[in-house]
């Protein structure tokens, strides 16, 4: 069947509707589970696996914190390769090149199903070759704790991995040989999963703040190494100094200011890449001039939103993850920088979920078309390497939501006439902006308006497409036969916006 | 009236497509310099094959051919002109030079049934040149000089510094030369191109001595070039109520007014006139 | 050994390689081939025709060039070619 996009949806599941579906839904949690547990101490991993009873076909979840640093996945696959057990389902919240070893282990049918937000790597290629023999289900950062408050994403072992923790596994990310900052995304399985363990590599006591609550963690192991620092902090990198990077993200700026966001109050996300960079450093210089004080910035926090809190050009900042050891000290030291869940951040059935109180998010895109879908997921040949992570919560909650591209990469026009893949879909969408002009929602006659007079080269978006097409030629479109079914992405409230296919 | 000129190199496909990106007022395609002696002959083929399939929005386009001394000078020359192109800019120029590049470009605007008149920028680059820069200028197809102070400093056998001592007599003769026959006075690229701070007193200063555009060789120069050599606001409110004034009945019968306590005459009124065309031209009123 | 080349393999840019021999052969490797194979080979076709060359072993290694810089890097190396000859 089809869903409102007109995109394909595979049997027994729902078809996405709308972004105000969610609004039908009526919030239910399943309860919470605290431990007994009082001696919690394990020695091994096979002695985790032992107490626990780990059987073929459990669903065991994960953070991904560490980044690609990760040790603590991989601990627990070897795990699984060694007791030979099969059908396995994992949840981790994102995955990347470091979990390799996954790859053998979908290959041979220990692992078959895969709940995520993002994959990128040998495990992307995998999937997206065929190798996993039942479905991969992918959710946005605020779907996920949705998914598993409700009982509907059941979770038999939650593995947390936590920088510091207690023997009765009270913890945090801020100290220790892999500290990480927020560990906002293992929330939802620290409450619902049936069993928690913690992972450690720093067993400490007076444990401040407790960002793990240990009432609810079953077993603590510790290990020699969690994870690689190196590789967990490789969240940011620094503004770019391309100068058709530079050229967007001026224009974004300029675009905020003429929409009349950089004002007072200002609440704002955006990435941690290179051109996301690039426009918080022009946003924080034109705050100093006119002498502004944003509310918030949120989101995955980076050295720059730091200096924007430390300079008071936001009054706090609500952090889910932390991409630097500079975000780290913070979190650590200042107290208007604040722990955030991955479900207060953009479950959509939150009462009050952060990404609504957004006023301006800048994200980016692999392929955007002209109503304004945006694929973060595939590539244009329908190869998984990324996934929606916070892209359609902060897209729906934001007042105006802002893509930054290029217009085209390698003779590719990034326009389409159709994406791919839909992650976030275009009634989130609001502007596109390129180093060749910028393209407004026609649905946003509000910011059309607030336009008219702007010097800013605001064009159609057809106009962009049209021009791309005209330098680049008229791409082939690969088709699509007879391609088999390897997943689905599913949008806020999990019904399924579009599916993925074997390339 | 230009601001800033980019030079991209033309050997680069990757830089021919983003050429009019980065809001240069002009563009420099560089046929030069920017392209090994082995690849001459790639270069000029690639930037003609560009030029003819891709439309460059509102920029003005100049090419730096090879040096008419050389043969490959002589085959750009030839190969390049077209309606594609604004002006030719002339490296190691003197008078012989762009006597010759003159006459040649006349033959081929006849040839070729041209309806626009291809314009010259000199290349002011070695002592002589910079003697001759009064000369040089008056040439009818001369729009404006550029100082190159690389190449002029080899010349002197001097080294380039930040302070620039050593190319002010240079900077001057190509100021003087060309306001003397209402030319662009284009100053020489700042090659620090990762150093913000030293672009901005180096093109301050220039601006300062007399020159109205500079040449950059980074895109990420563009921006603070455009920004130095506009009218500032406080120069475009002051020449809007300067012609207000001008249009008051009272004052428009006298050769001179009063305006703030400051005698406003004839030459203060045009320069005026100029700062409100050149604030419209920029889009900046 | 009657070859000659043309360009590079920086992103926007192709490499062409040409060599006589007695029969036509094209190897295109392109980045971008699913998207723009067909496209890359009409316009080295239509630039051989134009230039009246039928015998001739052309190799593009492309990293997403346009139509036009196809053409040029092509036209280079069949004129560098030629001098081959010549000399």
């Amino acid at each position: 069947m089809k869903n409102s996009l007109g995109r394909f949806v595979p049997h027994g599941f729902i078809p996405y509707e709308s972004d105000e579906a969610y609004l039908k839904l009526k919030r239910h949690t399943i309860s919470k589970t605290l431990s007994k547990n009082k001696d919690k101490l394990v020695s091994s991993m096979s002695q985790l696996f032992d107490i626990l009873n780990i059987k073929d076909g459990m669903c065991l979840s994960f953070h991904h914190h560490l980044r690609n640093g990760d040790g603590v996945l991989n601990m627990v696959l070897d795990e699984i390769k060694q007791r030979n057990l099969k059908n396995m389902v994992l949840a981790p919240s994102a995955i990347f090149p470091v979990h390799a070893p996954m790859v053998e282990l979908i290959k041979s049918g220990h692992i078959t199903k895969i709940y995520t937000n993002y994959v990128n790597g040998p495990v992307a290629e995998a999937i997206s070759q065929g190798f996993l023999k039942d479905l991969l289900l992918m959710d946005t950062h605020g779907g996920r704790p949705r998914a598993i408050e409700s009982g509907e994403l059941k979770i038999d072992v939650a593995f947390i991995a936590v920088p510091t923790s207690d023997k009765d596994g009270h913890g945090h990310g801020i100290s220790g040989p892999s500290a990480c900052g927020v560990l906002g995304y293992p929330i939802p399985d620290l409450y619902y999963a049936s069993k928690k363990v913690v992972i450690t590599d720093h067993l400490a006591s007076d444990i401040n703040p407790k960002d793990i609550d240990g009432n609810y963690v079953d077993y603590v192991l510790k290990v020699d190494s969690i994870g690689d620092p190196k590789g967990i902090q490789s969240g940011t990198t620094k503004p770019t100094t391309d100068p058709i990077q530079l050229k967007i993200a001026r224009q974004t700026v300029k675009l905020m200011d003429a929409l009349g966001y950089i004002k007072e109050g200002l609440s704002f996300q955006t990435g941690a890449g290179g051109t996301s960079l690039a426009v918080a450093q022009g946003l924080k210089k034109i705050m100093e001039e006119k002498k502004i004080k944003g509310s918030f910035a949120s989101g995955g926090i980076t050295y720059l939103l730091v200096e924007m809190l430390e300079a008071k050009l936001f009054e706090k900042l609500y952090d889910v993850q932390c991409f630097d050891l500079n975000a780290v000290e913070s979190y650590k030291k200042n107290n208007h920088h604040l722990f955030m869940s991955a479900s207060t951040y953009g479950n959509p059935l939150e009462e009050h979920p952060i990404v609504n109180d957004l006023d301006v998010v800048i994200l980016g895109a692999t392929e955007v078309d002209l109503h304004f879908n945006v694929n973060v997921t595939t590539s244009s040949s329908g190869m998984l390497m990324g996934g929606s992570g916070g892209h359609a919560d902060t897209a729906y909650g934001a007042k105006c939501t802002i893509i930054t591209t290029n217009l085209m990469k390698s003779r590719l026009p990034i326009i389409k006439k159709e994406v791919k893949t839909i992650t976030t879909p275009g009634s989130s969408i609001d502007c596109i902006v390129t180093e060749r002009g910028i393209a407004i929602n026609p649905k946003r006659t509000d910011l059309i308006e607030k336009l008219k007079d702007s010097k800013l080269h605001i064009v159609p978006i057809e106009s962009l497409y049209a021009y791309a097409i005209k330098m680049t030629g008229n791409p082939e479109e690969t088709k699509m036969t007879h391609k088999k079914v390897i997943g689905v992405c599913r949008y806020r409230d999990g019904s399924v916006i579009d599916t993925l296919y074997q390339v | 009236m230009r601001r800033s000129l980019l030079f991209i190199p033309a050997n680069q496909p990757g830089m021919l497509q983003n050429a009019d990106v980065f809001e240069a007022d002009a563009v420099i395609f560089d046929l030069e310099d920017a392209v090994f002696a082995s690849e001459k002959d790639a270069a000029l083929e690639l930037l003609n094959a560009f030029l003819d399939a891709i439309p460059l929005n509102k920029v003005e386009v100049m090419v730096r051919i090879n040096g008419l001394d050389t043969d490959q000078g002589l085959i750009d020359l030839k190969h390049i002109v077209s309606e594609k192109i604004d002006t030719i800019m002339l490296p190691k120029a003197n008078l012989d030079v762009l006597n010759s590049c003159s006459d040649i470009l006349d033959e081929l605007e006849l040839n070729y049934q041209m309806l626009k008149r291809i314009s010259i920028v000199p290349i002011i680059e070695d002592a002589d040149a910079c003697f001759h820069a009064y000369e040089i200028a008056k040439h009818p197809r001369v729009s404006g000089l550029l100082l190159g102070a690389e190449d002029l400093a080899k010349d002197l056998e001097v080294e380039r510094t930040d302070a620039s001592f050593e190319i002010f007599f240079a900077r001057s003769q190509v100021i003087y030369a060309a306001k003397a026959h209402q030319k662009d006075a284009i100053d020489t690229p700042y090659v620090s191109t990762k150093n913000e701070e030293g672009l901005i007193l180096d093109a301050k200063y220039a601006k300062s001595l007399g020159m109205n555009a500079k040449a950059c060789i980074h895109p990420n120069q563009i921006d603070i070039i455009n920004e130095i050599f506009s009218p500032s606001k406080a120069d475009i409110e002051q020449a809007l109520r300067i012609i207000k004034a001008m249009d008051d009945p009272n004052n428009k019968e006298k050769g001179a007014f009063s305006l703030d306590g400051k005698m406003i005459d004839k030459p203060i009124i045009e320069r005026a006139l100029k700062t409100i065309e050149k604030a419209k031209k920029y889009q900046l009123i | 050994m009657m070859i000659a080349r043309c360009g590079t393999i920086e992103s926007n840019d192709c490499l062409i390689t040409v060599q006589r021999q007695q029969a036509f052969e094209l190897k295109i490797d392109s980045i971008v081939f699913d998207q723009f194979g067909k496209q890359i080979e009409k316009v080295i076709k239509d630039t051989l025709t134009s230039m009246g060359i039928k015998h001739i072993y052309v190799h593009i290694q492309d990293k997403g060039a346009l139509d036009y810089t196809i053409k040029a890097r092509l036209i280079t190396a069949l004129k560098r070619l030629e001098k081959t000859h010549a000399s």
